[in-house]
């Protein structure tokens, strides 16, 4: 019932924002059915976001957190860069911390609270950007892979250091110009679906965001398996359109677009993960 | 004159009995072992009622890293592995505080510095996890031997800094530095410095409390913010300074958060001196106007040369040994030195940082000469003599 904490005082109820009331009532807590048909009908858990006009980033965040299961019981951990501006107005336990950290800090989390609430379930995800995960800190996020730390990792990779101003990443693919690739990128953009596969990863899904109810599919997925099995990860497709030269009505139709070539749809999993999963969809979670 | 005590026997998830830390620390019964430093550390998570320690090994500080990892076969402390690297540790610790755990990691030299990111984060989480660093050379030239330098670098990261002499101390101080580190006015890291090798592997007679007591366990509820376990209001929260935008009251916010955090440090001092019984310790004759400012085995080097000037020489001296570098011990120092003519500052490092806090601390407080010597690196030792002939070979210039 912890999501009683974000239920107001009575007292304070005529002072507090609009947008606080509405969180407590009409948002979708305590239903793991909630997903991102809710969308048009429910308060959102994301507020007024800080990311330019028409990023695909935001749609991600938006179906992202209208499709985890238990919001009132699971913490976010995020990193720097441009999602981090988007986690002072999400109504949850976030914790940014520092670049390339974050699936460390998300293993202590998991662990302390297996150990402080060993009855209860407390989902830990990761969500950080290309660099973030797969650059400086490929180590962390490897090695919480290895150690089977039970936290589902997202990916929102835009193939560039966005928030920076545009420099090649671990992601950009061969050949694209970038700051700090001013010859185009000398090397071909990192597996990284694939090494989270080999590196013990139960579930593993790359795809674009062009499709909310993929996106809620994959996540509710990747959060159960997280909690029973062991870790997961998801590879989303979010453009900087900014950095690519498109305007603010075209990110769709560039991940339309990138569905059928690099971020066709893709997905792992283990027969651990299947077994999860088959329950879930006879418990009609799924 | 007290009524039988109707209070309850209460015990930690170990089955010790939980006791305050007054009692654990002052007045619980206490017997004589001979061990090392390394050992001391077990000893002191054993009666700490421990949460966490994420270890990775690096020498001289591996061997105390193992032995808490036994403590959590034996039950004692409820999530223990290895990391992948001192920056990742540093970043899993901070996890598992964040989460509500009272956490203890340890590191030395390098290890510090792989780490360094982490620990002025860990002050701005305002996260009460404890670092026992053994005190190691940093490279390069490679070098394992004992060294202190990597202290100088974290005078300013926004972490409590205690320095302790020998195992006795460092068992002690281990213990207060949660109480201490957790007080909802502190609640800021605490980096708990030993030098490595000269006490983390040197066996030495310490007198220990039983082990079926231990202090209260850490009560997440009562920290200045939030802590992430789903459990405590708000429930929008970001647990980062929210400094994410650019404009006016966003920098205005990170620099009163810095200033916080110092401030925080500041608020340690009364709790600081009760469980350390004062920020400072003098050794030899009170009056005496040769002084030496010291802290860890380089104040224990200096005693002995303290001795061997009243014996050898018939000169009195005495030794100033600081506890805490972070709290500053201002007024103690300032008082200790009123009748000093000489104030050496013996040290295991070639930057000679504890001379320049031990200047700062005195500008315009001292007439005396301050002297940054002996000043050994890399692994030498600092025998009494060497200190003996420093001083001699001052007053014969003068």
């Amino acid at each position: 019932m912890s999501f009683k904490v974000f239920q107001i005082n009575e007292e304070f109820l005529d002072v507090m924002p609009k947008e606080i009331v509405e969180l407590q009532e009409n948002a979708t807590w305590g239903n793991p059915k909630r997903g991102v048909m809710d969308l048009p009908f429910h308060k959102e858990l994301i507020e007024e976001h800080s990311l330019c006009a028409g990023c695909p980033e935001a749609a991600a965040l938006r179906y992202i957190m209208a499709s985890i299961p238990a919001p009132e019981d699971t913490v976010i951990v995020n990193s720097t860069g441009c999602t981090s501006l988007v986690f002072p107005h999400i109504a949850m336990h976030t914790i940014h911390s520092l670049f390339g950290n974050q699936n460390a800090v998300a293993s202590g989390i998991k662990r302390v609270l297996e150990y402080r609430y060993p009855d209860r379930v407390k989902d830990v995800i990761v969500l950080a950007g290309d660099g973030a995960t797969v650059d400086i800190g490929l180590d962390c996020t490897l090695q919480s892979f290895f150690r089977q730390e039970k936290i589902t990792t997202i990916c929102f990779d835009n193939e560039v250091y966005a928030n920076t101003g545009g420099q090649e990443s671990g992601m950009t693919p061969k050949g694209h110009v970038f700051k700090m690739a001013p010859k185009g990128k000398q090397f071909e953009k990192v597996p990284m679906w694939q090494l989270a596969i080999d590196s013990g990863c139960h579930y593993v899904a790359r795809l674009t965001v062009s499709s909310p109810k993929r996106v809620e599919s994959v996540i509710k997925k990747a959060v159960y398996v997280a909690r029973e099995v062991g870790p997961t990860y998801i590879h989303l497709y979010t453009p900087c359109i900014l950095e690519i030269g498109l305007n603010s009505d075209q990110g769709l139709e560039e991940m339309r677009s990138k569905d059928k070539e690099r971020f066709e749809f893709f997905e792992y999993v283990s027969p651990q993960a299947q077994e999860v999963i088959e329950k879930r969809k006879a418990e009609g979670l799924l | 004159m007290s009524n039988v005590s109707t209070q309850e026997v209460q015990y930690n998830k170990s089955g010790q009995r939980i006791v305050s830390p007054d009692y654990l620390l002052f007045e619980a019964p206490r017997e004589k072992f001979f061990m090392t430093g390394s050992e001391a550390v077990k000893e002191a998570v054993r009666r700490a009622s421990v949460d966490a320690s994420v270890s990775y090994p690096i020498t001289p500080q591996s061997e105390a890293a193992h032995l808490i990892g036994e403590l959590w076969v034996e039950g004692y402390v409820g999530v223990y592995f290895r990391g992948e690297s001192e920056f990742g540790v540093m970043s899993e610790v901070a996890g598992c505080a964040l989460a509500g755990a009272r956490t203890i990691t340890t590191t030395s030299g390098p290890g510090t510095l792989r780490a360094f990111e982490n620990f002025p984060m860990w002050a701005g989480t305002r996260i009460p996890v404890q670092l026992v660093l053994m005190a190691r050379g940093v490279n390069a030239p490679l070098s394992i031997q004992p060294d202190n330098l990597e202290v100088g670098f974290l005078l300013d990261t926004g972490c409590m800094i205690w320095y302790a002499e020998n195992a006795q101390d460092l068992f002690d101080m281990i213990l207060a530095g949660f109480v201490v580190a957790e007080h909802p006015s502190v609640h800021v890291p605490v980096i708990t410095v030993v030098d490595g090798f000269f006490v983390s592997h040197t066996r030495e007679a310490i007198m220990l409390p039983p082990d079926d007591i231990a202090l209260p366990p850490y009560n997440p509820y009562k920290a200045p913010m939030p802590v992430i376990d789903l459990e405590a209001p708000p429930g929008r929260f970001l647990r980062d300074p929210f400094v994410m935008k650019s404009n006016y009251i966003s920098y205005a916010t990170h620099a009163s958060w810095q200033f916080e955090v110092r401030a925080a440090i500041e608020r340690s001092r009364p709790f600081a001196k009760h469980y350390l019984r004062g920020l400072v310790e003098e050794f030899g004759n009170p009056d005496a106007d040769i002084v030496f400012v010291a802290a860890g085995t380089a104040a224990s080097q200096a005693k002995e040369a303290v001795r061997l000037l009243k014996d050898e020489e018939g000169i009195d001296a005495k030794v100033v040994k600081l506890k805490t570098i972070r709290p500053f011990p201002y007024d103690e120092l300032r008082a200790a030195v009123k009748n000093a003519k000489y104030i050496f500052v013996p040290e295991f490092n070639v930057a000679g940082w504890l001379e320049r806090e031990v200047r700062k601390a005195l500008y315009k407080y001292s007439d005396a000469e301050i002297i940054g010597a002996p000043r050994v690196a890399g692994g030498m030792t600092m025998p009494a003599e060497v200190i003996v002939s420093e001083v001699l070979s001052n007053l014969r210039v003068k």
